[in-house]
This record gives structure tokens, sequence and C-alpha cells, in this order.
């Protein structure tokens, strides 16, 4: 008896320090990321929270100011409205069109069977165009004094729009921007659609369905779970939508860095304004950091709602481990 | 594909005209398909042609509405390298992504393989955390980490606020390289430690030999995001126009050129130029990564 408890006393023991070591392996093993997470996000979230409800300019220490910074931004800041309109905008068409044009040359490029390489080629690279480099070629592009598409246009007799100098054609110019890079999308649709299962189209065809009904009873169901993956992180990107809109407004409005002028946030008339930019303007522009944390904390709730979307088991993210 | 395979190749006897009418419709759908795709390509690449012939134009066609250059000015782009500054900006875009890549790839890879192959308490939590900073647009806490370079270490003027962080893993290698690990079948691993080998080893030894297309992927995606870093650049170097990047500083090129668009223009080719011939080395690895970020039902 006296022996059987020692061995499995010695045993338990034996276990509970494998259990250490291996905690302690773990813990070497994440601690490069558990120092990034508490140093560049746990501290400056806490710290975006508390600095929302002080006046702090930078200069003078910070006093506490309660919720004015708050109150300023939703009621008297006049770029905020404005900015969530644009981003609403977004939102509803171009993430719309470019999840229907995504799928579209996704179902283009699997049909292709000649020189299939050199079309996904072509088709992709306007993905890899840096965002400031891309945004200044379509500024040329679509400039309406001297630009390729409006002289095109002209010639054929259609009227040329304003593009990024015209509050109603801004974000119809950025959609196409936005469209024209739509490598990443195509490569997940293609993807997602070389993944049919081929059994299921020829059970199909057998049944007589036409080309449309096997796209809708068999394409759509197998790729549902990627076209809600391309919504959600589409919404997240066009809430985060900061380089192009900038750039385009910069570059349309002749404001430039360092000429010393200052620009008007969302030129042409506020409408190519995001969330982003407002941090940045109230931020270093206006040295009114509350009020900056202020947005960027509604930032971030927009942010980590569609995120958590992303983290559900259907149409999500593969999180299922071994 | 495969219908056509099935059928009995019956060699010398005339086409039904079933036959033929399935034969002209096959015909129809080619040229159909075919001709959206040239149409899809011309959108896709006509303008990186009209950026490269307006950058070749002279200054005062460039004003013009010519499409096509009359004199093929070369030299624009002598111009554009003889810029002061510009040969700075390219040295410092190389340091901020080359040094940013190297740290944050070596960083991530035992984080990955953690969460990927580790069994412990809190890794489904620390998963989630890894993927809501992934999702964390920089301007969420800009303020405090401008506060905190800047004013606490005086670092403000240099690229040392962006590449430093690199060191302490970046939430999207991570995840890119954990969906890669799990694709490597555990029985390597275990195969690995009967043979004695200890984690670090496994890792060193048996990992990350066979996760090689996984960090070309991850290393190329964490490259190109330094190269296109326009926020970045523009909080913690715009006082400094000896730390500034390419991305950074080409929207200043024109500010300097006004209205010459032919010299813009050749700036804006050299940088996507080495993107582009960058992508035409490692294509494959880059699809794959793509392909990765992507999910499974």
């Amino acid at each position: 008896m006296a022996t059987i408890t020692l061995a499995s006393k010695r045993r338990r023991s034996g276990l509970a320090a494998k259990q250490r070591k291996q905690a302690l392996r773990t813990f070497a093993f994440m601690s490069p990321w558990l120092i990034g997470f508490a140093v560049f996000f746990a501290y400056p979230m806490i710290s975006t929270i508390y600095f929302s409800f002080m006046h702090y300019d930078g200069f003078k220490p910070p006093t506490w100011s309660g919720t004015k910074n708050w109150t300023y931004v939703f009621e008297h800041y006049p770029l905020f409205w404005p900015a969530l309109r644009n981003t609403l905008w977004l939102v509803v068409i171009t993430v719309t069109l470019r999840v229907l044009f995504g799928l579209g040359v996704g179902l283009l490029i699997t049909k292709i069977k000649t020189a299939t390489g050199v079309f996904r080629t072509l088709f992709y690279l306007p993905y890899l165009a840096p965002p400031v480099a891309a945004t200044m070629a379509f500024a040329f592009l679509l400039n309406p004094g001297t630009g390729p598409v409006n002289s095109i246009l002209e010639k054929i007799g259609i009227p040329a729009p304003g593009w990024f100098n015209d509050p109603a054609w801004s974000k119809p110019a950025l959609t196409l921007l936005a469209l024209w890079g739509i490598g990443d999308l195509m490569v997940i649709f293609m993807a997602a659609l070389l993944d049919v299962p081929k059994e299921q189209y020829e059970a199909a065809e057998l049944d007589g369905a036409s080309a449309w009904q096997r796209f809708r009873f068999v394409t759509l169901p197998n790729i549902s779970p990627i076209v809600m993956f391309a919504v959600v992180t589409g919404v997240i990107q066009a809430m985060q939508y900061y380089t192009q809109p900038l750039i385009a407004g910069k570059v349309a409005s002749g404001v430039i860095q360092g000429a010393g002028t200052q620009f008007e946030p969302g030129y042409p008339e506020k409408s190519t304004l995001t969330l982003p930019q407002l941090v940045y303007n109230l931020g270093f522009q206006r040295f009114d950091y509350g009020s900056a944390c202020v947005v960027a904390l509604v930032l971030f709730v927009l942010s980590m709602a569609f995120t958590a979307l992303l983290m559900r088991r259907r149409g999500g993210l593969n999180l299922a481990g071994d | 594909m495969t219908q056509v395979l099935d059928k009995p190749v019956e060699l010398g006897t005339p086409a039904s005209p079933a036959e033929r009418t399935a034969r002209r419709r096959a015909f129809l759908e080619w040229i159909a398909i075919h001709s959206l795709g040239v149409a899809a390509a011309l959108f896709f690449t006509l303008p990186f042609v009209f950026v490269f012939l307006t950058s070749l134009m002279s200054d005062t066609q460039a004003l013009s509405r010519d499409l096509i250059p009359h004199t093929w000015e070369w030299g624009n782009y002598k111009k554009v390298f003889d810029t002061p500054g510009f040969l700075t900006w390219w040295k410092n875009t190389l340091i901020y992504a080359g040094l940013g890549t190297v740290l944050s790839v070596a960083s991530s890879i035992p984080v990955a393989y953690a969460l990927a192959k580790f069994r412990f308490r809190g890794r489904n939590l620390s998963l989630m955390l890894v993927i809501s900073m992934m999702m964390l647009p920089p301007q969420v806490v800009i303020i405090p980490m401008y506060l905190f370079w800047a004013k606490q270490l005086d670092l403000s003027g240099t690229l040392w606020p962006l590449i430093i962080p690199m060191a302490f893993g970046d939430a999207f290698t991570i995840f890119l390289l954990r969906q890669f690990l799990l694709t490597i079948p555990n029985e390597y691993l275990d195969a690995a430690k009967v043979d004695g080998c200890g984690e670090l080893r496994t890792l060193l030894r048996v990992v990350l030999p066979m996760a090689k297309p996984g960090i070309a992927a991850v290393a190329l995606f964490q490259f190109f995001y330094a190269w296109n870093d326009y926020f970045g650049p523009q909080i913690y170097a715009s006082e400094n126009p000896g730390a500034w990047t390419l991305s950074y500083g080409l929207e200043s090129f024109k500010g300097a050129h006004h209205t010459d668009w032919n010299l813009t223009m050749a700036a804006t080719v050299l940088v996507m130029a080495p993107v582009i011939l960058v992508f035409f080395f490692a294509q494959k690895a880059f699809v794959e990564g793509v392909t990765l970020t992507g999910v499974k039902g």
C-alpha cells in the first residue's frame, strides 16, 4: 500500500514539474508578442481612454475636462459627421462593388483557358501598386484639365466629370481606384471557386440546370463563407481608409506638404474625409489630443465590432487549431 | 473538360448536327470570355501605360492632352534621381522595409509556432487578441504612441518608432505564419521529439525548413507594408526630410514640381517599379500568402 501511494505521489509531482516546464516554455516562445501587446496595444489603449477625458495640447500638463471632448466631437466638431457619412457611403457602395467585381474577375479568370497566367498577372498587378503612387497616378489620369481619361471621354462626346475636384465625383473616383486594385479579392475568390467540388457541377448539369442555376445553386452556396469574409474585411478596410483619400484630396487641391499653406481636410468640400483623417487633424494639426482620442475610440469600437464578426465560426477566419 | 475526354473519339465519322451546334456554342463562349478578359486587361494595364508614357514627355507636352510622347525624354528619370533627397528617401525606405521585415519575421516565428502547436490555457484568447491587433488601425493608438516616442524617448524625426516595434512580433505576420504552421502535420514534430529534440531544436531544425514558403510570403508582405506605409512616416518623420521614405517623399515631389506631371509620373514609376519587380521574382510565394489570408468555411 505504502509503496503505491509513494509512487503515485512521485508521478504527480513529476507531472507538476513537467507542467511548470511547459508553461515556462510557452511563456518564453510567446514573450516577444507579450511585450509587444503590453507596450503597443494595452498601454496605449488605456492611455487613449484616459486622454479622451483630459484637456491636453502637448505643452501644458493635461487637465481633467470630463466629457467636454466627447460633446465637442459629437456636437460641434464640423468634420465628424461628414466623415461618418463618407464612411457609410464607402461601406455601402465601394465595398459592394468591390465584392461583386472581385467575384466577377475571379469567375472570369477561372474560365479563361488561353494564356491564363498572363491574364492573372495583369489583373493582379494594380493591387501591388503602392497606395501613394497609385493615388498620384489616378489623380493624374483623372485630372479634369489634361488627364487622359477626360481627353478620351470628350473625344467620344461623353460629358467629362471633375473627378477628384468635384464633391459629387470624388468618392466614385476613389471607388474606381479601389476597383483597379481588386487583385487580393480576385485571388481569394479564384481559390474558393476552384475548391467547389466538380461532381456538384456535373450533377447539376445532368439535371439540366442552366448556367445561372448552376451559379446560384452550386457556386454561391459553396463560396458564401468567402463572400462573407470579403464583405467583413471590406467594411473594416473602408472604416480605416486613410492614405488614398488623403493623397487624392491633397493632390487635387494643389496643396502639398511643406508648401506652408494649410490643407483643407477632405477636399473637395469634406467629400473625402474619413475617421482616421480626423485623428490626424485633431491631434497633429489642432493639437487637441483629447478630442483626437475620442475619434480614435469611435474608430476602435467600429473596427472591433466588425472584427468580432470575423471571428465567428462561419464566414470567419479559420481559427480551429490542431 | 472531362466531358470532352469522356466522349469516345470517333475518327473519320462526320460530326452530327447536335455536336456541331455544341462545338459552335463552345467556340462562341471562348470568344465571349476572352473578349471580356482583354477588356479587363485593358482596364488594369492602361493606367500603368498612360503613367509611363507621360513620364517620358517633355515639360510642355505633359501639359497638353496628347497621349503619346512626341520626343522620348528619358532624361526625366535622371532629373528625378538628381532631385535633392530622392536617394536619401530610397535609402530610408530600404532600411525601414529591410530591417523591419527581418525583425518582425524573427520575433513572430516563435509566437506563431506556440499558437499553432502548443496547448496552453489562454491560447484562444491570445489568438483573438492577435487578430484584434491585426485589425486595429494605427490611428487608434497614435496619440499615446506619438507622445511615448517623441516626448519620452525623443525619437521623432527618425524612423525608429516604426522599426523598433517590429522586434516585438507583428500581429499580421504572427497570424499568417500560424495559419501556415497549422498545415504542417504534427507527426513530424512528434518524430523530432522521439529523436530527442527539444521544442527549440524542433522549431529550428524541422519546422523552419518546412515553413520556408510561408516565411517567404510573410516577409514579402511585411516588406511591402513598410514600402507602402504613409501614415507612419507622416507622423514620425515629417519634420525631418532626411528621414522621409519614398511613399512619403513622393507626394512632396508634386509640390516641388507644381504642374510638371511628367517628372511626378517618372517618380511614381520609380516608386512602383521595385514592388512589381520583387513580385515577378517571388510571384508564387506571394499568391500563396494571399490565399493564406483567406478562409476555410
